[in-house]
């Protein structure tokens, strides 16, 4: 099966490769356009800030090439986040795969505290990403904003306030939390994506 | 973790390990039993060593499917950079920072808040809670609260605090000082140091209202298996991973 990763400027790019390599996968890094079309599945990580790396998308044209894919893709949070149709971070357009716009999060209390760092476990799973998936699960996050509860949510999250822990709309898949970094259960998360 | 020369010092007593003094394979066993977050720190500060260490952060990034934590030896946006690149999710500044506030600022900027742990080390004196410089040997003028505050608002993603007075003792976490931090400041104060029963994990949360709690020896000595540890929390009612 050929992987590829979308190489472009953010961060945990081969914290993603090494994930692929434990669930025994050797995944391609690559901004090239035919080896991405060409992938079995697509993977688009991110760690960043939504402003500067959309800019950098668009210059490259890997904004237009991302929509149009039509194997099995998966972003990552950031990914995930400029998959939506707008960020509140630098206000930003984004993607537009999945029409919803991704809010900053805004602390009620003093113990709610952004960015959201840690594990936390995801909810209401309904996809084959979460197969075999029997309790709650607890994986990791590192953000500062979310994707409200929508139509294409198929896990959520409370923290501060329900969001969307995960998107699904046709060959798109995205997780605002990180299967790379999640142990055991992210490692699933991944293998039932290259199932898919 | 602490680390020299890409072994593992401070002893460590586990039967199951087949190399006890290599840090990956003590990392892949403490993530198999349950731990949430590992920290890795560089105690030698030779450039030879500093080499040894990337790669061994490498291995690390390659073999660990949790978030880990890297410090030591950290004096400028390069030593960042270069970390990062060999794959550690976040980096733990100390004595860099405190003598250059600036470089939680360039960190949090360059990389992102979630990026900057600022470690302290602190020691109750007359004047009240005091910063040291150097894994706690040089004393300084600085008040603890108002150097994490400092840190907090200058991006720090996490405060990672180590009373010497309770370090290496076993008598529990400084829960009053982790209080107080907590109150202040709107990052996660993670406890470090004090651990010696499970009594005390709880304590930190509950007393300390810390947001983690950090141990070593009674992890490498097996005196607290992490299973166990997490259960009990559990039976206590805080929220944690299973």
């Amino acid at each position: 099966m050929k992987v590829a990763i979308v190489k472009y400027n953010a961060g945990n790019i081969h914290s993603v490769m090494h994930a692929l390599k434990r669930v025994g996968v050797d995944g391609i890094l690559t901004d090239n356009f035919e080896e991405l079309k060409s992938a079995d599945k697509v993977i688009f990580p991110g760690v960043g800030e939504a402003g500067t790396t959309m800019k950098y998308l668009q210059e490259r044209n890997l904004d237009k090439l991302i929509k149009d894919l039509k194997q099995p893709v998966i972003g990552i949070c950031l990914g995930q986040q400029l998959m939506c149709s707008r960020s509140e971070e630098g206000d930003t357009d984004c993607l537009g795969i999945f029409d919803v716009p991704v809010l900053k999060f805004q602390p009620q209390r003093h113990e709610d505290k952004v960015p959201h760092i840690g594990w936390n476990t995801i909810d209401n799973c309904k996809s084959n990403l979460f197969k075999g998936f029997d309790k709650s699960e607890f994986v990791y996050f590192v953000h500062s904003f979310y994707v409200p509860v929508c139509e294409w949510t198929i896990a959520e999250t409370d923290y501060i306030n329900p969001f969307s822990a995960s998107l699904h709309k046709d060959n798109f898949y995205a997780t605002q939390f990180h299967p790379e970094k999640s142990g055991s259960t992210g490692e699933r998360i991944l293998k039932n994506f290259l199932d898919i | 973790m602490d680390i020299a020369n890409g072994r593992t010092v401070k002893g460590t007593n586990f039967v199951n390990l087949r190399d006890a003094g290599d840090p990956v394979e003590l990392g892949k066993l403490y993530s198999m039993q349950g731990a949430d977050e590992l920290v890795f720190l560089d105690i030698t500060a030779s450039h030879e060593g500093r080499k040894t260490f990337t790669e061994l952060v490498e291995r690390i990034a390659a073999e660990i499917s949790i978030p880990f934590t890297v410090g030591g030896g950290i004096h400028e946006l390069s030593d960042v950079e270069r970390l990062l690149k060999a794959g550690a999710d976040k980096v733990s500044v100390n004595s860099a920072a405190l003598k250059r506030p600036e470089l939680i600022t360039e960190i949090a900027d360059n990389f992102g808040s979630q990026v900057c742990v600022v470690a302290i080390d602190g020691k109750q004196t007359e004047d009240g809670w005091k910063c040291f410089l150097n894994g706690g040997r040089i004393p300084t003028d600085r008040g603890l609260f108002e150097w994490a505050k400092e840190a907090n608002d200058r991006g720090a993603g996490e405060i990672l605090f180590t009373s010497m007075d309770h370090d290496g003792v076993k008598n529990g976490y400084p829960n009053e000082a982790l209080r107080k931090l907590s109150e202040i400041l709107t990052i996660p104060v993670i406890a470090s140091g004090g651990a010696g029963k499970m009594e005390h994990f709880r304590d930190a949360f509950i007393e300390g209202n810390a947001d983690a709690a950090l141990a070593a020896s009674v992890f490498h000595f097996s005196e607290i298996p992490i299973p166990e540890l997490k259960q009990y929390l559990c039976s206590e009612n805080i929220p944690i991973r299973l």
